[in-house]
């Protein structure tokens, strides 16, 4: 006999039908669906720019064809510097930066690591190193560097351009990052990689080279291109020390023609300079974890 | 018998306030094969770390060929390259080949040129039926096949003595066998090993000496025949009931 209380499985068979509404969203009219909502959002947007009550100053002055294309090219008669030659300087400021940037966070994640008593001094000024540059804005840094290091009258080293003290504090900013990403990469690596190849009698050293780096450098790569994307966008800063790059140029034009146009220019650049390392990044990391999933 | 090549004298291990290794003494002669059994936490485990010195012990004395591994001058990586270490969950190499796995050691430790140690890395991986799959990547082996990679990149460096870590423990039952063969086939041939496992019957099988362990100490010792079949110490006793 059933007991009342005691019966835990029900009698009736469910029924597993969704409610009417949540129906909508399911089978093929979720194609439906998804596009009556791109369209709704992406249209209302568009709206709000077009027919906002400023809408058409904001084109005149951001999208104006003939500004936009003036500012792209300059005009070197009339002082106007060019957005698009502007933009060269911060190709090359990143891709020198991006070399240094490597190989530093690279030693000083090793130099944070490694063991030998010889190696202590150099230790405690990587970890000093570290905190000040996470710490301080990158805009502090470009001015101090900027404008300290040439005061400090030392020939050579005081007689730089302005870009390269601006390449200079990007890679002691980024240097810092990079080196935590690369330590993260190395304590990712699992300990018995270590146990391992210290029991064959690889050195500390031939270890770190050949059996934990290899490894902790895959598993950095998409972070590791996150903070070059970031990079890319910060030698922008530059034109706080008066280099004429991609910013600045905009920026001159805009003085001189009263119109924002050139800054539109300037990030349209640096979009086209930067979502392709994005997409790179992300398509990397769905790889990655394809990868992961598949394996387990 | 052989002379002792590995002489633990009173050897007692901490982990801050815990006591892992409570004054173990043990020899192990050349060609001898010693089982250390034990429950999980005994410290069999924590004993072969120390002989590899990857834990440094905090009393007593381990000699290894007649010198000191306590003493300063000794060079860990020296000691390393003549005892073979096989651990639980495997650690090959995975961005490796099983061929480079095995050379690793001859070529990154004992800086020998690759094409002089070439032939012989193929020889082993002949002997355990993967020289077809050198090639290949370690996550593409089985388990048991992985392990037996693992041993022979150990049996690459021709260690003096082999120590081994509970090697079948991660494995499937099913692929155990081909892992316990090889080493029975190790013994037969002469390799010195010491070997911590679970497999009483592989222990009974090529053991010269089996060792019971209890919570850092080491309760009893002596041949299969004594352990198995004539314990002498009730804790002895209740644990071989327990695995049985």
């Amino acid at each position: 006999m059933v007991n009342e209380t005691d019966a835990r499985l029900s009698e009736e068979a469910p029924s597993f039908f969704a409610p009417r509404r949540k129906q909508l969203l399911l089978g093929r009219r979720a194609i439906v669906a998804s596009t009556l909502s791109t369209v709704l959002i992406i249209g209302g947007l568009f709206a709000v720019f077009l027919l906002a009550p400023g809408g058409a100053t904001v084109r005149h002055f951001f999208f104006n064809p003939h500004d936009m294309w003036q500012s792209f090219v300059g005009d070197h008669r009339d002082a106007l510097s060019s957005v698009g030659l502007g933009l060269l300087t911060n190709i090359w400021v990143f891709l020198i930066a991006e070399v240094f940037v490597l190989t530093f966070g690279l030693a000083i994640a090793w130099t944070r690591m490694t063991k030998s008593p010889v190696l202590m001094p150099f230790r405690i000024l990587a970890i000093i190193y570290s905190d000040i540059f996470r710490g301080i804005p990158v805009l502090l840094v470009f001015l101090l560097i900027g404008f300290g290091v040439p005061a400090l009258q030392i020939s050579f080293i005081s007689n730089q351009s302005l870009a390269v003290y601006g390449c200079v504090s990007l890679i002691l900013t980024y240097s810092a990052y990079v080196a935590e990403v690369f330590r993260a990469g190395i304590y990712s690596v699992p300990h018995g990689q270590l146990l391992a190849a210290r029991s064959l009698g690889l050195t500390n050293a031939t270890t770190m080279r050949r059996v934990i780096l290899p490894q902790a450098v895959r598993t950095v790569v998409p972070p590791l291109l996150n903070d070059f994307i970031s990079l890319q966008k910060d030698t922008a800063l530059l034109s706080i020390l008066g280099v004429i790059e991609a910013v600045q140029a905009g920026t001159i034009y805009q003085d001189l023609r009263f119109n924002s146009s050139g800054l539109v220019v300037a990030s349209l650049l640096f979009l086209a300079m930067t979502i392709p390392l994005t997409r790179f990044t992300d398509s990397l990391i769905a790889r990655d974890r394809n990868r992961r999933l598949a394996s387990t | 018998m052989n002379e002792v090549i590995l002489e633990l004298d009173s050897v007692v291990k901490r982990f801050g306030d815990n006591e892992v290794l409570r004054g173990i003494s043990l020899n192990l002669h050349r060609h001898e094969v010693v089982c250390l059994i034990g429950a999980s936490g005994s410290g069999k485990s924590t004993l072969l770390r120390c002989v590899n010195l990857l834990e440094t012990i905090d009393g007593g004395s381990i000699t290894l060929f007649g010198q000191s591994l306590t003493d300063v001058r000794i060079d860990p990586d020296k000691v390393r390259r003549h005892t073979g270490m096989v651990f639980q969950s495997f650690n090959l190499f995975p961005h490796l080949t099983v061929l480079e796995n095995v050379l690793a050691g001859p070529v990154r430790a004992l800086k020998r040129k690759r094409s002089d140690v070439y032939d012989e890395a193929m020889q082993l991986l002949d002997r355990i039926g993967l020289r077809e799959r050198s090639d290949e990547y370690p996550d593409r082996l089985s388990g048991g096949q992985q392990q037996r990679v693992a041993i022979v990149r150990s049996l690459s460096m021709r260690p003096a003595l082999l120590l081994l870590d509970e090697v079948t423990s991660a494995l499937d039952p099913s692929l155990v066998g081909e892992v316990l063969d090889l080493l029975r086939d190790l013994a037969r041939n002469g390799t010195t090993m010491l070997i911590a496992t679970h497999e009483m019957n592989f222990a009974r099988d090529v053991a010269q000496q089996v060792v019971y362990l209890d919570g850092g100490v080491l309760v009893e010792k002596g041949t299969p025949e004594e352990i198995f079949s004539n314990p002498q110490h009730e804790s002895t006793r209740l644990f071989l009931e327990r695995v049985r």
